[in-house]
């Protein structure tokens, strides 16, 4: 079975086609300011490369970086305004509260605290104020705000002030947008509000982006159907995932940490991906990324959702160069690497031009590289070096010496020695393994119930039988089908014995050639 | 230990500064090993009472007169609970000013109830909303979820009168009761019944009672132990070994959890983990019990550490205490012991908060009498 993963990143987009587990073509190309003109580029070329082989491609996963580097930058965020269903509690810290200030200056489309919320045994908190809501409604639409984040005291696990409000606001201002923070995250208000407010903010950003790929798709003329990959190394259909833009987030360094490990034949490992603007820095746990214990910042806010533990540096091909002193970053020419870096004829000294001036590849005319002074790139490569080998070992957790595999596009800036580590495998097509880890993500299927009346075995299994059902309708394959996920939550309010229970699977893409339901 | 005699006047009051708050929040959370909530939301707070020009004072306990009298304040409830009511300084200084209008007196200084988690933070918001001192000192030394689970009551002092309140109007005043248990189980049920999370002003104590009966100089020691933590962070150095020797502390198990069992019952949240071993612990198993903290922990069925015993579950990367409400699938954590309070070592402090008083059928044995033989 073909399938043609991309990888949209600061800096580079990159395709590969796969059949299986086999690399048929592969290409990298530049990431363009609109995005989806390089997705056009990539898809294009990668097709002319495979010939006849990309004909029955069944299937295309994207996963692309843009919303998180939307946060990250500033860039492109709409403004978002929070309606939070909790007073008489909660009142001093409100939304946005614990927000770096430049980031809520930019997105804190207003807040507006109402009473209501309930209780963790369902009763509710305080009635909750409908008036409040609607008056907050109109003047968000008044406003010209486009998103609003509901949240609720207890919502994870009575959600029902969440959607009575979410249908308050939808009759009072038809426009805007609404994400309700029981649909992301779990309990814990202050943080689940947070990827709420973020993922308002960036719903402008995902429609418009979602909808690019899947004109890109089609126009390629190749028949294939649209995933996009999600910060677990699974793949959801196109239209879920434009309303839930967080869920795409970290899919960039989990898709390449997964590519690497199938490159490289190797499942546990330290992977280091170096980018055009960052290095991420991550750990392989029997061929998926070690998770991050609880809370995640992203752009400087804390959010609890899963997402894999990476550390992040400001080490990549378009990392600026300074010469007196040497100093190696943290801004980045990133996408302008084409026209910015020396070795293509622009003016800036990048770090892509250090590898091209230390010999360790050839891109551009190095000869636009070859009057940098020798001592000058010696000192700036062992800055980069250095910062690479510290952070590694960071995020190692023992002593016990493991492989590095070394991927991306900057992968030539990662040193061929380093502190704790067995040896450093520069990986075969290692600047398109994330376009391959896309490829070949697996299928994702989720329930979250509530189930009464029954033994928690007995409500885990039921569960795990519904999530499994919904992969096999998403396209996975029966027999590879595993869980990922487990985690119940107590409700003692409702008649008998109640439990609430997520659970998430994931299997192996079957023949997608069948039409999948909606 | 600190004594008057070696401390000069200007170290018997002195004022937190802002990092001596985030230090007391990291020390303060691994001290509640698994309770007394997560202190971020009171961090936070803090944060915000900082920035708007509010500070607090510490004060040595030794320098209380003996008939001063101490506020001990504290969040009761599920650690659940606060995740979603998000703590507030006006609700926290509500039950102060329903005692001081109840004893017709005002209080000298604030003091916490227990050191460990939320709690050991939380008097700092009432000392930055009031001015009172914060005196350096607890009644725990970790954190505990009931009312005789704490040295005043080891040493059977006056459990009464306590002042409780919601946010919305209702308030509490219990005047007397027959006992520390009756007292706790008479607050459990009004806490219940206002939604399993209250504000809460304990027994006032005397400035003697406080010297005498106190866990004293906690504050610091949370501060001092948040402080190495965070400087092994950010030095790159193991934050695990970190917390070891800044509090003569033992490393028990590294693991991943593997399942989590919890329900949230009048008030306390009572469950179990079970952690797979890694590294030098691979093929072995812990079991973890609690009840809103870590009690009990079953190494291959055999019981090898107990409370009064601190049992800690850090992040094994970061060094973070990591609350009983936190627990996920898949966590990489390491467990430690830590040695409990001298009072709670008596033969009256066993009785209070031993196994048996978790409902475990075990004989108390200290993980560190165990190595010291």
């Amino acid at each position: 079975m073909k399938r043609i993963g991309i990888d949209v990143g600061g800096t580079n987009t990159d395709a590969a086609l796969l059949d299986g587990d086999k690399v048929i073509a592969a290409v990298k190309t530049f990431t363009t300011a609109d995005v989806t003109s390089g997705v056009r580029t990539a898809l294009k070329e990668v097709i002319a490369q495979a010939g006849d082989a990309a004909r029955d491609v069944v299937a295309v996963m994207i996963g692309t970086t843009h919303f998180t580097n939307a946060v990250v930058e500033r860039r492109n965020l709409g403004r978002a305004a929070a309606i939070r269903v909790s007073l008489p509690a909660s009142a001093s810290l409100v939304p946005f509260c614990d927000w770096p200030k430049d980031l809520a200056a930019k997105v804190n489309g207003g807040v507006y605290l109402v009473e209501g919320g309930h209780e963790y045994d369902g009763r509710p908190l305080f009635p909750m104020d409908e008036q409040a809501i609607a008056r907050a409604a109109r003047q968000i639409a008044k406003d010209g705000v486009k998103a609003v984040a509901i949240s609720a005291t207890f919502s994870p696990l009575t959600a029902s002030c969440e959607e009575r409000a979410a249908e308050i606001v939808r009759n009072e201002a038809p426009g805007v947008h609404v994400t309700m923070s029981s649909t992301l995250g779990r309990i814990g208000l202050l943080e689940r509000e947070n990827v709420a407010l973020m993922n308002a903010s960036l719903i402008g950003l995902a429609q418009e982006t979602t909808q690019a790929f899947v004109d890109a798709v089609a126009d390629s003329g190749l028949g294939a159907q649209l995933f996009i990959t999600q910060n677990d190394g699974t793949v959801v259909r196109a239209d879920a995932a434009r309303e839930y833009p967080v869920f795409s987030f970290a899919s960039g360094p989990t898709n390449s940490m997964r590519g690497a490990a199938l490159l490289a034949g190797v499942e546990n490992a330290m992977v280091c991906d170096v980018g055009g603007t960052t290095a991420d820095i991550g750990c392989l746990i029997n061929g998926f990324p070690r998770e991050a214990n609880n809370v995640v910042e992203v752009g400087g806010v804390r959010t609890l959702f899963r997402m894999p533990d990476l550390l992040s540096i400001a080490v990549g091909g378009g990392t600026k160069i300074g010469r007196d002193p040497v100093t190696v970053g943290p801004e980045s020419v990133g996408y302008r690497l084409g026209q910015e870096a020396l070795v293509f004829g622009g003016s800036q000294i990048t770090a892509t031009d250090i590898a091209v001036a230390a010999g360790l590849m050839t891109l551009g005319d190095p000869s636009k590289v070859a009057g940098l002074p020798a001592d000058f790139v010696k000192a700036a490569l062992a800055r980069i070096h250095g910062s690479i080998a510290e952070s590694v070992d960071r995020m190692k957790t023992d002593a016990t010496e493991v492989p590095l595999l070394a991927v991306g596009g900057g992968a030539m800036l990662i040193p061929q020695a380093v502190p704790g580590i067995s040896e450093v495998i520069q990986v075969e097509h290692s600047g398109v393994a994330n376009a391959v880890g896309a490829a070949m993500a697996q299928i994702s299927g989720e329930t979250d119930r509530i189930y009464r009346d029954m033994d928690r075995d007995d409500a885990i299994e039921e569960a795990r039988k519904a999530a499994i059902a919904s992969a096999i309708a998403a396209g996975a394959d029966e027999k590879t089908i595993k869980v990922i996920d487990i985690e119940d939550l107590p409700l003692s309010y409702l008649p008998g014995r109640a439990i609430r229970t997520r659970v998430r699977v994931v299997g192996e893409a079957a023949a997608l050639t069948q039409e999948v339901p909606a | 230990m600190n004594t008057l005699a070696q401390r000069s006047p200007s170290q018997t009051h002195r004022t937190l500064t802002s990092d001596d708050i985030e230090a007391l929040a990291v020390g303060a959370w691994i001290l509640g090993t698994g309770g007394g909530g997560d202190p971020y939301q009171k961090l936070l707070n803090m944060r915000l009472l900082y920035e708007a020009g509010r500070q607090v004072t510490l004060m040595d306990p030794l320098m209380l007169d003996d008939n001063a009298l101490v506020a001990v304040l504290s969040n009761m409830g599920a650690p659940l609970v606060g995740q979603e009511r998000l703590s507030d300084p006006e609700f926290a200084l509500k039950p102060l000013r329903m005692m001081e209008e109840y004893l017709g007196r005002k209080f000298d200084a604030v003091m916490a109830l227990e050191i460990g988690g939320g709690n050991g933070v939380h008097p700092m918001m009432v000392a930055a909303l009031t001015g009172y001192p914060v005196v350096d000192a607890d009644t725990m030394g970790r954190a505990y979820p009931e009312a005789q689970m704490t040295s005043v009551a080891v040493a059977g002092l006056r459990c009464y009168p306590l002042t409780m309140a919601d946010i919305r109007d209702n308030e509490v005043i219990i005047p007397r009761a027959a006992s520390w248990r009756w007292m706790e189980r008479i607050s459990r049920k009004a806490c219940t019944e206002i939604g399993s999370v209250a504000a809460t002003c304990k027994a006032p104590r005397s400035g003697a009672e406080v010297k005498q009966h106190g866990v004293l100089y906690s504050v610091s020691k949370a501060i001092s132990l948040g402080t190495n933590v965070l400087k092994a962070r950010a030095e790159h150095s193991d934050p695990i070994e970190a917390v070891l020797s800044s509090t003569k502390g033992m490393r028990l198990f590294d693991g991943k959890v593997v399942d989590i069992e919890r329900r949230t019952t009048e008030g306390f949240l009572r469950g179990q983990t079970r952690i797979e071993g890694l590294d030098g612990f691979a093929g072995k198993e812990l079991l973890v019990h609690f009840q809103n903290e870590f009690s009990v922990a079953y190494l291959d069925g055999e019981p090898i550490v107990m409370t009064p015993d601190l049992i800690c579950l850090l992040d094994t990367v970061s060094g973070d205490g990591i609350g009983t409400d936190a627990l996920r699938f898949g966590q990489r954590v390491s467990v430690l012991a830590l040695p409990a309070p001298a009072v709670f070592l008596s033969e009256k402090g066993i009785a209070a908060v031993g196994p048996r008083a978790f409902g475990f059928d075990l004989e108390f044995k200290s993980v560190f009498e165990e190595s010291n033989t």
